[in-house]
């Protein structure tokens, strides 16, 4: 199948146990797009950003990544996918504790045998694009909420990944420190050319998107469009 | 809120109606406290059945004003399905407008479920349309959009949770 979007779901059905979390879902993405992913708690959203991202395998449907289909793709082989085309920030910032910031943000390049100097070449520009070159050598105990969360940012983006994923970005944040973190993914994702899929509650997070979809009772619903009175 | 929309919403029920029934109707759903005076229910039937969008019937014999019954003509059923199926510019306080538009919906059997969705629609747009002046526009555009902002999300929390309860909602004004 080949489509004019970069991430593209059909029908994607997924259930745990007797829940059926996804009841049909279908999405695209198109290049360079943010696009929210709304919805109350409990509609399925985080099950399809888990099911576009490979994470999950869904129980029917499909999922496409820029012409690959993602759901038949081996274990091996969606981890690789993740791994390198693909960017994840979730609600906390999941930092490893022992490691520096600057060795967070440089962890996806290590991962991916990019040579060591190399690697902290490319990612200590990263620490004052976010406003955190006083803190490289701080560890994840040592960093508030809001500048934890911008490693992990940092850690998403500085492979250069085609895609970000996110989950609920600032769920952890009050409303000034989520907004400087929002302003800072939007700018950065721009500026890379990154395609940005921005799962939320948030309405006021949702509103830093191109476009939103509703997630309800598992289907994605498209946004109406309407008249104004 | 439209008073002559909402009469004409509540006529859109489709039985003919007393001034004093619609008035009694409009009390109990959308007066939130300010009961409709009978002469502004007079006042605006005239105005409607002049217009064209309300027909009056023969008087009734007996005592009292209020000795017609009031039909809803195909213009003033066309006006108010026209106006149901619009979302609401949105601003600060539209809460009696929404929560009017919602509950003639639910009433008339139309989609109200799709109304809440397109107002959501309808809402976001606008947000992003403010968080893009903040973003890039000086302190005190962010301080204008901050304000409008909140209030825009108190109306979708409102949305979303009148989403959730459309049911039980539809049931309570049926």
């Amino acid at each position: 199948m080949s489509t004019g979007f970069l991430l593209e779901a059909r029908d994607v059905h997924r259930a745990f146990g007797t829940t059926q979390a996804l009841r049909g879902a279908s999405v695209a993405v198109a290049r360079g797009e943010i696009l929210a992913v709304m919805g109350p708690s409990g509609s399925g959203k985080s099950t399809l950003l888990h099911c576009l991202a490979g994470i999950y395998r869904p129980d029917q449907g499909e999922v496409w990544f820029d012409g690959t289909r993602v759901d038949t793709l081996s274990e091996t082989k969606r981890t690789e996918l993740r791994r390198d085309a693909f960017g994840f920030v979730f609600q906390f910032g999941q930092l490893v504790p022992e490691l520096t910031a600057l060795d967070n943000i440089a962890l996806p390049l290590l991962l991916a045998k990019v040579p060591r100097k190399q690697a902290y070449a490319q990612a200590a520009p990263w620490l004052e694009r976010l406003g955190l070159d006083q803190h490289g050598t701080h560890r994840s105990g040592e960093l508030s909420g809001g500048q934890a969360q911008r490693v992990a940012l940092a850690r998403a983006l500085v492979h250069k990944p085609r895609l970000l994923f996110t989950d609920e970005p600032t769920g952890a944040l009050d409303t000034l420190t989520g907004e400087t973190v929002m302003n800072l993914l939007v700018t950065a994702a721009r500026e890379e050319g990154t395609t940005v899929v921005l799962v939320t509650h948030d309405a006021r997070v949702a509103a830093y998107a191109d476009r939103e979809i509703v997630v309800r009772d598992g289907r994605a619903l498209t946004t109406p469009s309407s008249a104004v009175a | 809120m439209s008073v002559p929309l909402t009469l004409l919403g509540l006529l859109a029920r489709g039985r003919p109606t007393h001034g004093y029934d619609l008035k009694r109707d409009y009390d109990d759903h959308f007066a939130n406290g300010k009961p409709l005076p009978y002469g502004q229910v007079y006042s605006t039937l005239g105005r409607l059945a002049r217009d064209g969008k309300v027909a009056g019937g023969e008087a009734e014999p007996g005592d009292g004003p209020d000795r017609k019954r009031y039909r809803i003509t195909d213009l003033g059923r066309a006006e108010v399905m026209a106006w149901l199926g619009q979302t609401v510019e949105p601003e600060p306080h539209l809460q009696t407008v929404l929560f009017s538009k919602v509950v003639l919906a639910l009433m008339l059997g139309e989609d109200a479920a799709g109304y809440l969705d397109a107002q959501r629609a309808a809402h976001l747009r606008r947000m992003r349309e403010l968080t893009e002046l903040k973003r890039t526009g000086p302190m005190v555009d962010a301080l204008l959009a901050d304000y409008g902002l909140f209030h825009l999300e108190a109306d979708l929390r409102w949305i979303e949770l009148t989403s959730a309860r459309l049911t039980a909602l539809a049931q309570a004004v049926s």
